[in-house]
């Protein structure tokens, strides 16, 4: 999952204001009174199981630069956990959640998740961000412990251990689903793809999308690139609408999705435009007289805001924290229920009986459906939002 | 069919063209007169962006007809444009030129950055400012806002030809531009000569400003990057310091690069930046400059 970094970068300094502030309150001594709370069952290393509690460790980087997806991912967590322990917790025993900040830093990921050890948790929910992901996994792998990350993409992670499964699709895999959603949903046989060559995202997204539409006989009539710095996309389009196609995938961020629409609308293309993650957001960036050029235009999403589930769990969230959520929080949501879920049918928390159960994951998340595959990877549904006359409405969930 | 999409690309070519015409004599006109290749000429441009993005609203609030942001865009624009030549380049005035482009860097960074701070770096979309319809000639469409850049940018090179040659204070800046010394001993008073100058070069950017989100009705901190290297190119080619020459090296541009991006997408930017490479190995002057000896 990628967002604009440059965005986030903005919103950066207002988060570690904000943090600042509460570290010295609220946020520094929930470890502290955990560590306080653990002395019951923390005298053995794995003995949790004979104590009241089930401890889940938490990893994300509640400051540094990465902070805005830490601090969203651990909040979605935390509501999951309080909303499973208001529900009677896991078999009447209560999740005790410690999360530790890892600074966005694979060094201080690897001490933070050995001292969740030492603490005696059970699993592990974490870590946010791809490179201490990776750091963790490898030690988690060693010792066998239970791990499941929100939204760490890489596709390395999960390949590092068995125990080690993910809640969020990998971005490419958004080019599969499209391709798909294409030819089963809108019954396009001639397709074309025109994407950001600076970009490994919306390279990754087009070449995904290829592949796919090629598996379900679809001509791909066209596959342009065009500079990261480019606002003039008329002249690719020119040329990609003279092959006629019944769809055009633009794979890339929600400001040049924007020109393009307007771009492609201008040029005589009524087909469907179609896009990834990175659409999120596109309304906002379209003049509000011309919001009907995104008509016709689908993207897919982790999760859809027109969704019941999702916007049940947006509307939560937004009480609960008061700022308003996003995929990162989401995810990190639905994989305390995923963790919860899995402890519960374990029957235990011993780490084998975790995994074998993990792997079996079957549930309904806001995110969508999950099950794994043999990595670890998700299987999910995808929601897929249309623009509807400056609306976004859910369209389908496709499955690849 | 084939000749039908070559020709769509050669209007879109023009009409891209045109935007490059417009920024590129601003470039030219400051080049022209205080031999500076003002870099931050592209910023000029993003700000005349924000001042239009921020007054449109305003003025449809207001009852009055959204163009009316243009002069408040040029008004913006030429401000900040004296106060930059006033803050950044007049001390700078005996310096080498390498000392006043790196400057002129310095001030495009830094006109960025103070974007990104007051303004984020989330794309602001721009309403429209002009309500025209396409013209249509056969099945070929020309979209309003690219005959009305045409228009603009051929009658301010007119106006601008005919101020700069016939006015007194065209003359004035011939004066400076031949021999500053000289001229102040003429009785021509440089700095204002050079302020002016300064004030008509960002006002065409606030004007190209308009034009470039009329056609792409979007506004970031960094939209005047590329859009001002490839005008600096556009100038180059058509010989910077000429003002007609400006207008044939922005077309000449804007259709290479559509030309280009429909045989190969991905090479256009790289075909762009090697007819800089090229124009100054083969003619350094360009199209139409005067190849004039450096003085020592």
């Amino acid at each position: 999952m990628k967002m604009n970094m440059k965005r986030l970068t903005a919103c950066l300094l207002a988060a570690l204001m904000v943090l600042a502030m509460t570290a010295c309150g609220g946020n520094s001594n929930a470890p502290a009174s955990d560590a306080g709370n653990s002395t019951s069952g923390g005298d053995a290393g794995n003995g949790a199981a004979s104590g009241e509690t089930i401890k889940i460790g938490c990893l994300a980087p509640l400051t540094g630069e990465v902070s805005v997806y830490g601090i969203a991912t651990s909040q979605g967590i935390k509501m999951g956990v309080d909303e499973i322990n208001a529900a009677g917790g896991i078999d009447g025993r209560m999740i005790e959640l410690i999360t530790l900040d890892e600074k966005g830093d694979a060094t201080e990921a690897v001490n933070a998740y050995n001292s969740l050890v030492d603490q005696g948790v059970v699993a592990i929910i974490g870590d946010v961000t791809s490179k201490p992901c990776i750091a963790v996994a490898e030690l988690a792998a060693e010792d066998n412990m239970p791990m499941l990350t929100a939204t760490g993409t890489a596709a390395e992670i999960t390949t590092i251990g068995g125990n080690v499964f993910r809640t969020c699709f990998m971005d490419p895999f958004q080019g599969q689903i499209m391709a798909t959603f294409a030819a089963d949903n809108l019954g396009a046989k001639k397709v074309a793809v025109m994407y950001d060559i600076g970009s490994d995202y919306s390279q990754g997204l087009a070449d995904s999308f290829k592949a796919q539409a090629g598996a379900k006989n679809m001509e791909v009539t066209a596959f342009e690139g065009y500079g990261t710095a480019d606002t003039d996309f008329t002249s690719i389009l020119n040329k990609i609408i003279a092959t006629s196609p019944d769809a055009i995938f633009v794979p890339d961020y929600y400001g040049d999705v924007s020109l393009a629409l307007i771009q492609a609308r201008t040029a005589g293309y009524t087909g469907a435009m179609l896009g990834g993650d990175g659409w999120d957001g596109v309304l906002g960036a379209l003049p509000a007289d011309n919001l009907s050029v995104a008509n016709n235009g689908y993207f897919s999403n982790h999760y859809a805001t027109a969704d019941e589930a999702a916007a049940k769990f947006l509307a939560q969230y937004k009480t609960l924290f008061g700022d308003d959520g996003n995929a990162f929080a989401a995810l990190g949501y639905d994989s305390a229920y995923i963790m919860a879920d899995a402890i519960k049918r374990a029957g235990s928390t011993d780490a084998d009986a975790i995994v074998a159960a993990l792997a079996a994951t079957d549930l309904e998340c806001v995110t969508g459906h999950v099950t794994f595959d043999g990595n670890g990877d998700p299987i999910k549904s995808v929601a897929v939002t249309e623009f509807k006359d400056g609306e976004a409405v859910l369209n389908a969930k496709v499955s690849a | 069919m084939v000749l039908i999409v070559l020709i769509k690309q050669l209007v879109n070519g023009i009409q891209v063209g045109s935007i490059y015409a417009l920024v590129a004599l601003g470039y030219t006109m400051v080049y022209g007169i205080v031999k500076l290749i003002n870099f931050a000429h592209g910023d000029f441009i993003m700000v005349g962006g924000y001042a239009a993005v921020f007054t449109v609203p305003f003025l449809v609030t207001l009852g009055m007809p959204p163009w009316l942001c243009i002069p408040a865009a040029v008004l913006v624009c030429s401000c900040i444009g004296v106060l930059t030549e006033k803050i950044a380049y007049k001390p700078l005035r005996g310096a080498p030129s390498l000392s006043v482009l790196i400057t002129a860097i310095a001030v495009s960074l830094c006109l960025q950055n103070l974007a990104l701070i007051f303004f984020s770096s989330a794309p602001r979309p721009m309403s429209a400012v002009f309500d025209l319809k396409p013209v249509t000639i056969g099945s070929i469409q020309f979209s309003g806002i690219s005959i009305l850049t045409i228009l603009l940018s051929l009658s301010i090179m007119v106006a601008l030809q005919l101020f700069i040659k016939r006015t007194r204070m065209g003359k004035a800046m011939r004066a400076v531009s031949e021999d500053s010394e000289a001229a102040i001993l003429m009785g021509i008073n440089t700095n204002r000569t050079i302020s002016i100058t300064f004030a008509i070069g960002s006002g065409l950017a606030a004007m190209a400003a308009v034009m470039y989100c009329s056609a792409y009705p979007q506004v970031q901190p960094y939209m005047g990057s590329m859009l001002g290297l490839k005008a600096f190119i556009a100038a180059v080619l058509g010989g910077i310091g000429s003002i007609p020459g400006a207008m044939l090296g922005g077309i000449v541009i804007g259709l290479v690069e559509s030309l280009t991006r429909h045989f190969n997408s991905q090479l256009a930017d790289a075909v762009v930046f090697a007819i800089l490479i090229v124009v100054l190995l083969v003619k350094p002057a360009g199209i139409m400059g005067k190849n004039v000896g450096e003085k020592v």
